[in-house]
């Protein structure tokens, strides 16, 4: 028999583990490095960079971006884009503030602010789905929408917040780290194993891999594409109210941009723009890759406008490097 | 002997001499040498992955070879890129169509060396030479028309007059017949003999046997990446081809039944006054359990369109009945909850996510309803159902994580049918399941079709390969200019029979 067969469960079960190492390291391998390579950059040069409180801070400052992320990674391996994750950020914020002011608690704001999310996001998917436009026309047009909706709800000044407890979301420690960071770590697993372990996540690569076989398969794929839209808003509402909660206020210029670092951290992480690849351990290295570069640089005091430029780059030799590594294994 | 009296020539137009190509660790060819004479049919024989399209990639100049060297005319001829080897007078017709749907025939045709004037494309002369090139072919296309609204067929009709709009002295076809009809595939004959009387060489790789037989004058078999012989054809036989293609004695190619069918009294499925206008009309027919009812019909017959309806795709008037119970099928998902599995004809667009791994496709269609609780995957599920597909169906493959778009064709299609198999459907409908599917995995599909049907599985089997159609089916459904035309029942019709049906030289 030739020996490149497999015959049987055992040798099958022994090529899963190795096989799992095998594409782990693929898939992060390279990014890890330049991750590593990056902070030892930063360190040989500030040595306040390896601090923990610093250390602590970068990752406080990706929260929000690798949460946006997140939602972003579901979305692109769909073969999907989500320009609006930025303006539905600023007006969920909108709502929060409206609902506090009208004597709600702060529960109800957040949960009035998550459901706001999954509308927006609704929305997104079923303009996309049902009508067939592209979803990047559909995001830049909400993306509009969405923020000029915030603007008229605020009147286009920050609402300023004073509830304590709402203030504790964004801005609170427990057991010493701040609570947006362990927003990220549950929001990571979760959205790991919904990936990686449950039916949907599956039907997501495969109808992101081929839209057609994935229909043919007997996969709902209107369906699944608009709730994958409702699962970025529900993530930039997080977001949102992470945000608002930090600066005590909402405001309706919050997040501008916000989209793009979403899309260039699920980017960084691997995941493919034209469907069927991506993970959010992946995007939460991107995320990190991003703040690691904002931070050292401002810790070097280089100035903003070369940070943006060096930014780029960084991304672009990133984004470079993986293209030409997947293209040897593939 | 020969009764074509073509003098053999003696100066090959291209000799290759111990070409190579390897893919990192992966030996693709190993050692290739032989000789294409001009003004000749040089066959490549081989099943899928014996190397062929490598070998024709090499000299289209998409690769370049890792040992040997390249004669042209004598001299040693290198390709660094797909330009040079056009310059060098080599036209490669691909599998794949490369034509942009949304230009006309003309501008497809003459893509990167239209007509100019003054710097811009010169319409009138652009159409006039397509449109005379086209009519010198035999091929009746209109050159303005855009490729969009042309059939498959049409489409890789104009792929033909694209290749040959420079003049070429080597043309390669790879299997150019695949989606042809046998009138088309009459005008690509001619323009075969056409071309070898103008001193040119065909290169033709091809697994329609008949075919071969027929066009050919030189064939070269290759194996596992090896050149084994040339012959020239008429000192040869199928019988020995086939051997030394697949390196056996391939008595029959089709397995018989073990035990005869017993036809159960009740229809599985029944379909009643199937229409759904402009693609069929007025379809009835039924099945039974354990049934293997056989859809024969020309290119463009509406079997197809039939077919997915069955599916669920399209709103067809007409009743579809199963085990008694009325099914108003809304889509695929519907389709297969209700027991109808579906391998369409085109696996790499319909039937497999590519850049996934066979596990993945192979439990594609089933993990939601039998690999999984709560919603949460069950991977011992998608495990065994793996490695017993890989078992099941033969499936080469490094292991079950192999990306699927690195196999081959056969392979591939192996996949898609244990996609379907996982799920254990009452109806399985199949769409030209051998197309461009080598010999030995052939014999693997029908092997398994056997013993699906043994086990009660209902098959529906639509193909152009009249004589797989023949063999594989109980009864068979003819269709015509998207009618049913008529029902042939089990042992009776001779080939012309059934074509004299399908042409429409016999009507019922």
């Amino acid at each position: 028999m030739n020996p490149t067969q497999l015959s049987g469960a055992a040798s099958t079960r022994r090529s899963h583990a190795s096989g799992a190492l095998q594409r782990a390291l693929r898939h992060y391998g390279g990014i890890v490095v330049g991750l590593i390579v990056l902070c030892g950059f930063f360190w040989a040069l500030s040595p306040n960079f390896m601090s923990v409180n610093n250390l602590v801070n970068v990752v406080m400052q990706v929260s929000i971006i690798a949460i946006l992320g997140f939602g972003m990674t579901y979305v692109l391996l769909l073969g999907d884009i989500d320009l609006s994750v930025g303006a539905t950020m600023a007006l969920v914020g909108t709502v929060c503030a409206f609902a506090l002011e009208h004597g709600a608690s702060p529960l109800a704001a957040v949960l009035a602010a998550m459901v706001t999310g999954l509308v927006l996001g609704a929305v997104n998917g079923s303009l996309s789905a049902l009508l067939t436009i592209p979803s990047f026309i559909v995001t830049v047009a909400t993306m509009g929408v969405f923020r000029g909706l915030a603007y008229l709800t605020s009147n286009g000044v920050p609402i300023s917040i004073d509830d304590d407890r709402f203030a504790f979301l964004g801005n609170g420690l427990v057991l010493g780290i701040p609570l947006p960071i362990w927003i990220l770590a549950v929001l990571l697993l979760l959205n790991h194993f919904v990936l990686s372990r449950t039916v949907f996540g599956r039907k997501a690569y495969l109808a992101g891999g081929n839209r057609e076989a994935a229909l043919y398969s007997g996969i709902d794929v209107n369906r699944l594409r608009i709730m994958i839209f409702m699962i970025s808003g529900l993530l930039a509402s997080i977001g949102g109210v992470l945000m608002t909660s930090r600066l005590y206020s909402a405001q309706p210029n919050a997040g501008i941009g916000y989209e793009l670092d979403a899309i260039a951290a699920a980017v960084l992480g691997g995941t493919s723009l034209s469907g069927g690849y991506g993970t959010v351990l992946g995007t939460l290295i991107g995320a990190l890759i991003i703040g690691v570069i904002n931070n050292g640089m401002n810790l070097l005091s280089v100035p903003y406008f070369y940070q943006l430029i060096v930014k780029g780059i960084v991304i672009l030799v990133a984004v470079c490097i993986d293209v030409q590594t997947k293209k040897r294994h593939a | 002997m020969n009764t074509v009296l073509k003098p053999r020539p003696t100066v090959p137009l291209l000799e290759l001499r111990g070409i190579a190509k390897s893919f990192g660790p992966v030996e693709a060819i190993k050692d290739v040498s032989f000789s294409i004479l001009p003004g000749r049919v040089h066959t490549l024989l081989g099943e899928n992955g014996a190397g062929k399209s490598t070998l024709m990639k090499i000299l289209a100049g998409v690769h370049a070879p890792t040992r040997g060297e390249i004669l042209l005319n004598g001299s040693p001829a290198t390709f660094a890129n797909p330009g040079e080897s056009q310059k060098a007078g080599i036209a490669i017709i691909y599998q794949e169509l490369s034509l942009a749907k949304n230009l006309s025939v003309a501008e497809n045709m003459f893509a990167g060396h239209e007509p100019r004037r003054l710097g811009v494309v010169d319409f009138k002369r652009l159409y006039a030479q397509s449109q005379a090139l086209l009519d010198d072919l035999g091929i009746d296309i209109d050159a303005t028309a855009p490729v969009s609204r042309l059939s498959m067929a049409q489409r890789q009709l104009v792929e033909i007059a694209k290749a040959l709009s420079r003049d070429a002295s080597l043309v390669i076809m790879d299997e150019p017949t695949s989606s042809l009809s046998d009138r088309e595939a009459g005008i690509l004959f001619h323009i075969v003999t056409k071309l070898t009387a103008k001193g040119a060489a065909v290169v033709y790789i091809s697994h329609r046997m008949d075919e071969i037989m027929r066009i050919s004058d030189d064939i070269s078999v290759m194996r596992d990446g090896r050149y084994i012989a040339t012959l020239q054809k008429d000192q040869t036989t199928i019988g020995a081809l086939i051997a030394m293609m697949v390196g056996r004695e391939m008595s029959d190619v089709y397995p018989r039944r073990e035990t005869p069918y017993a036809c159960p009294a009740v229809p599985l499925l029944k379909v009643c006054h199937l229409t759904l206008p402009g693609q069929f009309e007025d379809i009835s027919f039924q099945i039974h359990a354990g049934e293997i009812l056989g859809f024969f019909g020309l290119i463009g017959a509406g079997r197809s369109e039939v077919m997915k309806a069955l599916f669920g795709i399209g709103r067809p008037s007409g009743e579809i009945t199963m085990s008694g119970k009325r099914l108003k099928l809304r889509n695929p998902a519907h389709a297969i909850r209700e027991g109808i599995a579906f391998v369409t004809e085109d696996r790499k667009h319909e039937g497999l996510v590519l850049m996934h791994s066979i596990a993945n496709n192979v439990t594609m269609a089933s993990f939601e309803e039998h690999g999984s609780r709560f919603g949460i995957l069950n991977r011992r599920f998608e495990r065994d159902e793996t490695a017993n597909a890989i078992t099941r169906m033969n499936i080469r493959a490094s292991g079950p994580f192999q990306a699927v778009g690195n196999l081959s064709g056969g392979n591939q299609q192996k996949v898609v049918f244990s996609k379907w198999l996982a799920l254990k459907p009452k109806v399985l409908i199949l769409d030209e399941p051998t197309r461009g599917v080598d010999v030995g995995a052939k014999f693997e599909i029908y092997r398994v079709i056997r013993e699906l049907a043994s086990t009660g599985t209902a098959i529906i089997l639509v193909s152009s390969e009249l004589p797989e159609a023949l063999a594989m089916s109980d009864r068979l459904v003819v269709m015509r200019e998207k009618r049913v035309v008529h029902e042939f029942s089990a042992h009776g019709p001779t080939q012309e029979e059934v074509m004299s049906y399908a042409t429409g030289a016999k009507t019922a």
